[in-house]
């Protein structure tokens, strides 16, 4: 009989911790260290990173014992299409300003769900774009770029 | 007597037209978003901090303390209508908030939850009003270990507090120290963890974090749920409840006040904690627990009472100590910070007027939002039925905005996407994100006060042990820790979340 994961869940949850702790240990390795009477910048990092691998290994480990709940299935759509928004939002804002900005973050945000109708996604566009340009950047001076000229 | 005098420093520098003002933008904003289901306080105040830079440092505060008081009750308005709690604090307001609804009754359990929460509300000021002096008194005794004992102890008690499983909540929490370790570090300006990215100089905001971890991933986990979400539209024809409704309430406001205003205070406690713990005891000592679940008026009254109760003493261990207690807790030090003031027991004393006003305009904006919502619910009712295919792309933007105009940086915006996507990866592997959070804001003072402390005791770790205020804190923080690994308390602490 082979080692069989029980719970999925706490399992991965393990592995996501392994690879901060990892990170952790590895990019600050050659951080000063310090004594523990004068602790150098390395010192808590590597304290923190060393405990949370340890951690992970008994999320891990026990994963394998204790049985526990799978993990759901994930919706590709929403996920991939709302940090799409987000990204051309972060892409766009400085170079093509806060109005193309507002366009395109719609656009690509409205598509992550299946019930929106493209009628609507004009309205509510219009409706953020006077919100975007008259309240943040007019209204409360947020210095944005406007247009992408 | 001090404390007439203080509040009525306090009310001088909160009735000014201006801090009133803000107070009122405050609590109507953050209702305002609050409501929005799927956004809680934490979202909401990151969302809006920046609209607070420009004002003055006491302005800004009044107004962010509007917002949250705010958001919290925007919740509860949505776990009542829509059976969607807005934030942790008000899960249990759905169960007899939402049956009451609907009965038709959702007009008396929005007053109640109102009338609870301001009297909670004037209670829980008062509290922080007599217990704040003294305690900032103490708080003058800490050196650098006892702040680190503190802190510990803040941490077990966040743990204890989140839902599911203690290893996973103790590893978020380490994981949060450690993104908080990325930047400069203050002694040496070391840079650490920045991987050769200049953004990160500076470390990773707190606003982007938060906006991420509670903002971003719950709109996504949002949208997959998808399920049909039913608003209760019969007209709400009465809001006055009953004088059966009083009757029955009164008592459940009294304990939930007690109940959430003690566990308010303790580090890592907050609203949630009040609130949970109020309805399970209304329920124990009910004549008729089976009514619990059916629309027991008692089953809204309490646990709003507790939560508003909570919400307020939170700010104790903050404007006492210094430390956060709970996430909304750490947003205000970060709005503090941006404007110059470092939380802690020198506030009291060095400005007075800025922790008074503060105080004074808690009581005030609990006013107002009686004053605002028991009228405006008919709007709120509105805002709540507009399809969330609608409301996303908004709540979408003004994250985003709010993220990128802190530093005018898009490179923080996309910083708030990678945050937004560990959060979603969190909720899928069922890892509370609060914890998380908390551990990020202190990380950089944890490290600093142990290695004072260390420093202070040429390298003898044994110094946390032998300073009795030290040792004391740590005790309570290792009976903690066992007590919830006992059998006993972990069925407990096990029901009382799943309720």
């Amino acid at each position: 009989m082979g080692v069989r994961i029980r719970s999925p869940r706490d399992w991965y949850a393990g592995l996501v911790f392994l690879l901060f702790g990892l990170c952790a240990v590895v990019v600050g390795r050659n951080y000063p260290m310090g004594t523990a009477f004068q602790m150098g910048a390395g010192y808590f990092p590597l304290v923190l990173g060393s405990l949370l691998l340890v951690l992970g290994t008994i999320i891990c480990a026990r994963s394998l014992f204790v049985a526990g709940d799978k993990v759901e299935a994930i919706g590709l759509r929403p996920l991939i299409l709302v940090l799409g928004a987000i990204g051309a939002f972060a892409a766009s804002v400085d170079t093509l300003g806060i109005v193309v900005a507002t366009m395109l973050m719609t656009a690509v945000g409205a598509a992550a769900s299946p019930e929106s109708r493209w009628r609507e996604v004009i309205v509510v566009c219009v409706f953020l774009l006077a919100l975007s340009v008259g309240v943040f950047a007019y209204g409360l001076g947020l210095p944005f770029k406007l247009l992408p000229f | 007597m001090d404390l007439i005098a203080n509040l009525h420093l306090g009310f001088g520098v909160a009735l000014t037209l201006q801090n009133t003002l803000y107070c009122f933008v405050g609590v109507l904003l953050g209702t305002l978003i609050g409501v929005l289901p799927g956004i809680g306080p934490v979202a909401t105040i990151a969302m809006l901090l920046p609209a607070t830079f420009t004002l003055p440092p006491v302005s800004a505060l009044i107004m962010l303390a509007g917002i949250y008081y705010g958001a919290q009750y925007g919740g509860s308005t949505t776990a009542i209508l829509v059976n969607i709690p807005g934030e942790s604090s008000s899960v249990v307001t759905c169960l007899d908030g939402y049956a009451m609804a609907r009965q038709g009754r959702a007009g008396p359990a929005l007053a109640i939850a109102a009338l609870g929460s301001f009297f909670a509300g004037t209670v829980s000021t008062l509290v922080l009003a007599l217990f704040a002096p003294p305690l900032a008194e103490i708080a003058f005794q800490f050196g650098p270990a006892e702040y680190f004992s503190l802190m510990v102890l803040g941490l077990i008690a966040a743990i204890v507090l989140a839902r599911g499983s203690l290893i996973k909540a103790i590893a978020m929490i380490i994981l949060g120290l450690l993104l908080g370790l990325v930047g400069p570090d203050t002694n040496t300006l070391f840079f650490r963890y920045t991987f050769g990215l200049p953004e990160l100089n500076d470390g990773i905001g707190f606003v982007v974090v938060a906006m991420g971890l509670f903002g971003f991933s719950e709109i996504i986990a949002n949208l997959e749920r998808r399920a049909g979400r039913e608003v209760i539209m019969a007209k709400i024809t009465s809001l006055m409840p009953t004088k059966k409704d009083f009757a029955e309430s009164w008592k459940a406001v009294l304990r939930g006040t007690g109940i959430g205003a003690l566990l308010g205070i303790l580090p890592g406690g907050g609203a949630v904690l009040g609130s949970f713990a109020a309805y399970t005891l209304e329920k124990k000592i009910a004549k008729q627990p089976s009514r619990f679940g059916e629309g027991a008026i008692e089953g809204v009254a309490a646990p709003e009472s507790a939560n508003n109760a909570g919400a307020q003493t939170s700010f104790i261990p903050l404007l006492t100590l210094g430390i956060p207690s709970n996430p909304v807790m750490a947003l205000m030090v970060g709005a503090m910070t941006i404007h110059g003031i470092v939380p802690g027991p020198q506030v009291m004393s060095e400005r007075p007027e800025l922790f008074w006003g503060m105080i004074a305009s808690m009581w005030i904006g609990n006013l107002l939002l009686v004053i605002l919502n028991l009228p405006l619910i008919g709007i709120w009712v509105k805002l709540l039925s507009v399809p969330y295919r609608i409301l996303y792309p908004a709540i979408l933007l003004f994250c985003c905005i709010g993220v990128y105009s802190l530093n005018n940086s898009a490179v923080d915006v996309g910083l708030a996407l990678f945050f937004g996507l560990l959060g979603y990866v969190f909720i899928k592997l069922d890892c509370e994100p609060a914890p998380l959070l908390l551990g990020f804001v202190l990380g950089p003072m944890m490290e600093d006060n142990l290695r004072r402390a260390m420093l202070l005791s040429r390298g003898n770790p044994g110094v946390f042990v032998t300073r009795p205020l030290s040792a004391g804190l740590l005790l309570v923080a290792l009976v903690l820790l066992v007590a919830v690994v006992l059998p006993v308390v972990k069925k407990k602490r096990e029901e009382a979340f799943v309720e």
